[in-house]
């Protein structure tokens, strides 16, 4: 059940956040019943960042399909404020610049284009993208694909972000910096957020709380409070600490 | 603001290999004739095709005028018809089970057997001459067409529903602009057809064009000047397929661009 959308996302008082209640989902394949949830649970009040990590194919992505309302559960309640995907793959279209890439959800809305690239100019300035807004996809890096397509996602204008591996795709230098890039955005843009991420850094690093879901079908299995101040360095022996005990409830400790 | 000029690469004439190629079979050509391999009336010389399109230079220009108009009619309306039949059997697959297999039927009719219906039915203008050219340019250009809407990532069109699209908009932004460039293949690929189609339907019922000078030129033995009029269809077939190759850079230079980083 998705609510009726709400002013704009900055009022985050009077919203239900991300509200996940004994939920089980299972498709059926050429090869029988996959269980892909099993009653999980997963609370993200608003304004919160709760990153997900699990083993692949714990149906992480199932878990965001269905806040997104894109899938309904078979079991249990999803009660979720209005949530925009940002994609695994960026998926920017090819033959858009990276202006008309941005302001896709604006475009959907039925904006015109002229009023959507002025909506979003400061955007582009913002996310360093100045000087590359007519530039398609192809010419961009893989660091400003990125941000194109977080900037999608949030140009939306939806109060739930639901990221899906957003930085996975990447090389592990440029995945640290849009880490802290993401840090410093959402700490000046809040909004409801989970995380989905195989990075058990990244989920210690980004979230307020860390959830640790089972391998197929997915269940939660910890939740680990991450009540460090931000920006949070991943050398921080508390940093440390937490990522080991996230790594302990994955089955994978020292 | 970067990436904005078209890119040219792969957009060159044929080299001096493929000149010297055709130099080559030209010459066994005419070796073979001028040996008494084949009775010139069955095979003529290049050099007498050569002489044909000299001299017969006016009637091959005005024959060749009727048939260039009949084929870029044709290849325009097989184009947008093919872009809207596309379109409806994408969206409904209702529409793709009844009437795919029909299509694909429909390409196996050889136009000799058709055309003279088609005469009869539309007359001797060109209104058959383009359903013929239409019929068999149709075909490549809805497979490659259906083929580039097939092809969009499903999670473009998950992406647009958590952004409140309708379906409307979806395939405006979406799906409309994929199967653009798979339109460009299929219409290149339905010059050729559409120029054969165009013979064929000249000879059904025509009182000019290059496939009527053809049928009119062999009974009356000027071989050499039904082949001259084959000569220029088929620099007609290149010069369109040159054409749409051009036009497609311009209009989708984002098909072209090589994926990468910037150094």
């Amino acid at each position: 059940m998705i609510e009726a959308p709400v002013q704009g996302p900055h009022d985050l008082h009077r919203r239900v956040g991300v509200w996940v209640e004994h939920v089980s989902r299972s498709f059926v394949t050429k090869r029988g019943v996959v269980h892909t949830l099993d009653g999980i649970s997963l609370r993200a009040v608003p304004g919160e960042i709760v990153a997900v990590v699990g083993p692949s194919g714990c149906g992480k992505t199932t878990l965001l399909e269905l806040i997104c309302g894109l899938q309904t559960p078979d079991a249990g309640t999803v009660r979720c404020d209005p949530a925009a995907l940002m994609p695994q793959r960026d998926l920017l279209l090819p033959w858009l610049s990276a202006v008309d890439n941005a302001t896709l959800a604006l475009r959907a809305r039925g904006i015109s284009r002229d009023q959507a690239r002025a909506d979003a100019a400061p955007w582009l300035e913002r996310f360093g993208l100045a000087g590359f807004e007519l530039a398609r996809p192809a010419r961009l890096s893989g660091g400003m694909r990125q941000r194109v397509s977080f900037l999608r996602s949030l140009l939306a204008g939806k109060p739930v972000l639901a990221l899906d591996e957003p930085f996975a795709s990447l090389d592990a230098i440029t995945r640290a910096e849009m880490q802290g890039w993401l840090d410093r955005v959402l700490s000046s843009e809040p909004r409801t957020v989970v995380l989905v991420t195989h990075d058990v850094e990244e989920a210690v690093v980004l979230g307020d709380r860390v959830v640790v879901l089972s391998p197929r079908p997915g269940r939660t299995v910890a939740e680990i409070d991450v009540p460090l101040s931000r920006p949070r360095r991943r050398t921080d022996p508390a940093v440390v600490a937490l990522r080991e005990r996230v790594y302990e409830a994955l089955g994978v400790g020292a | 603001m970067r990436g904005r000029s078209p890119d040219w690469r792969g957009l060159r004439l044929p080299g001096w290999r493929a000149w010297l190629l055709l130099a080559a079979l030209l010459g066994a050509w005419e070796l073979y004739v001028d040996a008494g391999g084949a009775d010139p009336l069955i095979l003529p010389a290049p050099h007498a095709v050569a002489r044909s399109l000299y001299t017969d230079r006016s009637l091959l220009w005005s024959n060749f005028l009727v048939t260039a108009e009949e084929v870029l009619l044709g290849i325009l309306v097989a184009a947008i018809a093919g872009l809207a039949f596309s379109i409806a059997i994408h969206l409904s697959a209702t529409l793709r089970r009844a009437v795919y297999p029909l299509l694909i039927a429909s390409q196996t009719i050889p136009i000799p057997i058709l055309a003279p219906v088609l005469v009869l039915w539309l007359g001797f203008g060109i209104l058959p001459k383009l359903v013929v050219i239409g019929l068999v340019s149709f075909f490549s250009i809805v497979v490659t067409t259906l083929a580039g809407l097939a092809a969009v990532d499903p999670g473009l069109i998950k992406l647009m529903r958590t952004f409140g699209a309708s379906r409307l908009r979806t395939f405006r932004h979406i799906e409309l602009p994929s199967a653009l460039p798979g339109l460009f293949t299929g219409t290149k690929i339905a010059v050729v057809f559409a120029v054969i189609g165009a013979v064929f339907a000249e000879q059904a019922g025509a009182s000019s064009g290059l496939g009527y000078l053809f049928e009119q030129s062999i009974p009356q033995l000027l071989t050499a000047r039904a082949y001259a009029a084959v000569v220029l269809l088929s620099a007609f077939a290149i010069a369109l397929f040159a054409l749409l190759t051009l036009a497609e850079r311009l209009a989708l230079p984002w098909a072209y661009e090589p994926t990468g980083e910037p150094s």
